[in-house]
């Protein structure tokens, strides 16, 4: 049925925010795929074998080729099924500024993200929900007028930036009830991120909270347990 | 028509050399704008106010940051000499992942390798080993990264293992030599040799000099913080 399309496979985990990315991404583009998802705990031959450097999900297996890196796949994705909607702007300046966007969140913001929850002492989670508050002032600095960062439908940082939602809801609650997305200082991100969860290629895809909190309370665990027996 | 393209840069930053290359492979005309990182320019802190860090390019006053951003940016608004990337996705995707795996894997893994003490310092070392095979491996067979001619991945490896020489040279250490990267290092030679490459090297005894002085000064600091 998708024979245009060729053999599309995707290699992930349904709790992983970089795995969203081109999920989203292929629903975007109304590209059917076979969601190939890991154990958690193990790596599986076939993501062994199509990701030898760095042995991460997501890999996307087009035809048989593999193609690592979140946003790096999204921007394949783009440009293979150039036919569907776009996900990157048109416009190189455009371009750049989303890829910027992107690498900030990926390099300064997400590593927080994971921080936190783990930190040691208070001192060093309240130290990581300042730099998060940050990036989000930031972020909504970033957020125009129109209902996405893309403009009237979902874009290249809309994906990069909605497929850590379900965690940052997570995070919320895990730290306590800490507002991270406020409706005080940052209503427009809060604005978006009802629009992004309820957008058609994203519905399916984003997590419920409470799944995430139990997952993440799984992750934490399995993390503190290896730490312990080094 | 030099004004239309600025460059903020520093003459020891192989992030910079990037995109004085990519600028001048693309035969654009820019101005240059030496920064004092130690004194940042009003410049360079509004046109980068998030990491404050060069290389920073202004064109027709609108400021692209981080260096592979800015080099995707050049060959998109420059289309008519010199692509860096291929025009095919999946190639371009294969490239793009070589660039990324250099900028937070190697760069990071051999600061470590180089600089570090004791087991981490063994651990890194036995990682950075194993990125450059993985490099060598994906160069083997080719004249290039970029296949017959030079491209994104070649202008984003190069700079940075020269770099990395010079460093090597200030620790007096042996991580990479030719005779375990035979491939890496007849490539490396190859640009060496290409004039325009080798116009955007800084005069390596200038380099190694500055860069033995920093490491010496963050020794001396990182002394101190034990000290203190």
């Amino acid at each position: 049925m998708a024979s245009n399309n060729g053999d599309v496979k995707l290699i992930g985990a349904w709790a992983s925010p970089y795995v969203m990315r081109p999920r989203i991404a292929l629903n975007v583009k109304s590209v059917e795929y076979e969601f190939l998802q890991e154990q958690f705990g193990s790596k599986s031959e076939l993501l062994l074998k199509s990701n030898p450097v760095h042995k991460k999900i997501p890999v996307l297996l087009h035809n048989g080729k593999p193609i690592c890196e979140s946003s790096i796949i999204v921007e394949y994705i783009d440009e293979v099924w150039s036919s569907g909607p776009s996900i990157l702007p048109s416009d190189p300046y455009d371009r750049a500024v989303a890829r910027f966007w992107a690498a900030y969140l990926d390099e300064k913001w997400f590593p927080n993200v994971r921080a936190a929850p783990m930190a040691a002492t208070e001192e060093a989670k309240n130290a990581a929900v300042e730099q998060l508050k940050e990036g989000l002032a930031l972020l909504e600095g970033a957020y125009g007028e129109k209902d996405f960062f893309g403009g009237e439908k979902i874009g290249f940082i809309d994906i990069a930036f909605g497929s850590m939602l379900a965690w940052l809801r997570a995070l919320q609650v895990m730290l306590g009830g800490v507002k991270l997305l406020d409706e005080e200082k940052t209503p427009g991100l809060c604005k978006w991120a009802a629009k992004f969860s309820a957008d058609p290629a994203v519905k399916d895809v984003l997590p419920e909270t409470e799944k995430i909190i139990e997952f993440a309370k799984l992750l934490v665990a399995k993390i503190k347990a290896a730490a312990a027996s080094s | 028509m030099a004004k239309e393209i600025k460059l903020l840069g520093t003459w020891a930053s192989p992030f910079s050399h990037r995109i004085e290359l990519a600028l001048k492979l693309k035969g654009l005309q820019f101005e240059y704008l030496e920064e004092d990182l130690s004194n940042k320019s009003q410049l360079l802190l509004q046109s980068n106010p998030v990491h404050r860090k060069i290389p920073v390019l202004i064109h027709k006053g609108n400021p692209i940051s981080e260096s592979l951003v800015i080099m995707e940016y050049i060959d998109e608004t420059w289309q008519h000499q010199n692509p860096l990337l291929p025009k095919d996705p999946y190639a371009r995707a294969v490239a793009r992942f070589w660039a990324k795996f250099i900028d937070e894997k190697v760069l990071w893994t051999a600061f470590k390798a180089y600089n570090d003490k004791g087991k981490e310092q063994e651990d890194a070392i036995e990682e950075f080993s194993q990125q450059l095979k993985f490099l060598e491996g994906e160069l083997k067979g080719k004249e290039y990264f970029g296949g017959e001619r030079f491209g994104f991945v070649d202008i984003a490896a190069f700079f940075i293992l020269q770099f990395l020489r010079v460093l090597q040279e200030v620790k007096e250490a042996e991580l990479m030599t030719e005779e375990k990267y035979p491939v890496l290092f007849e490539w490396m030679e190859k640009l060496q040799g290409n004039e325009v490459v080798a116009g955007c090297l800084p005069p390596r005894e200038k380099h190694i000099a500055y860069v033995r002085a920093r490491r010496a000064a963050a020794e001396e600091a990182a002394s101190k913080t034990k000290a203190a």
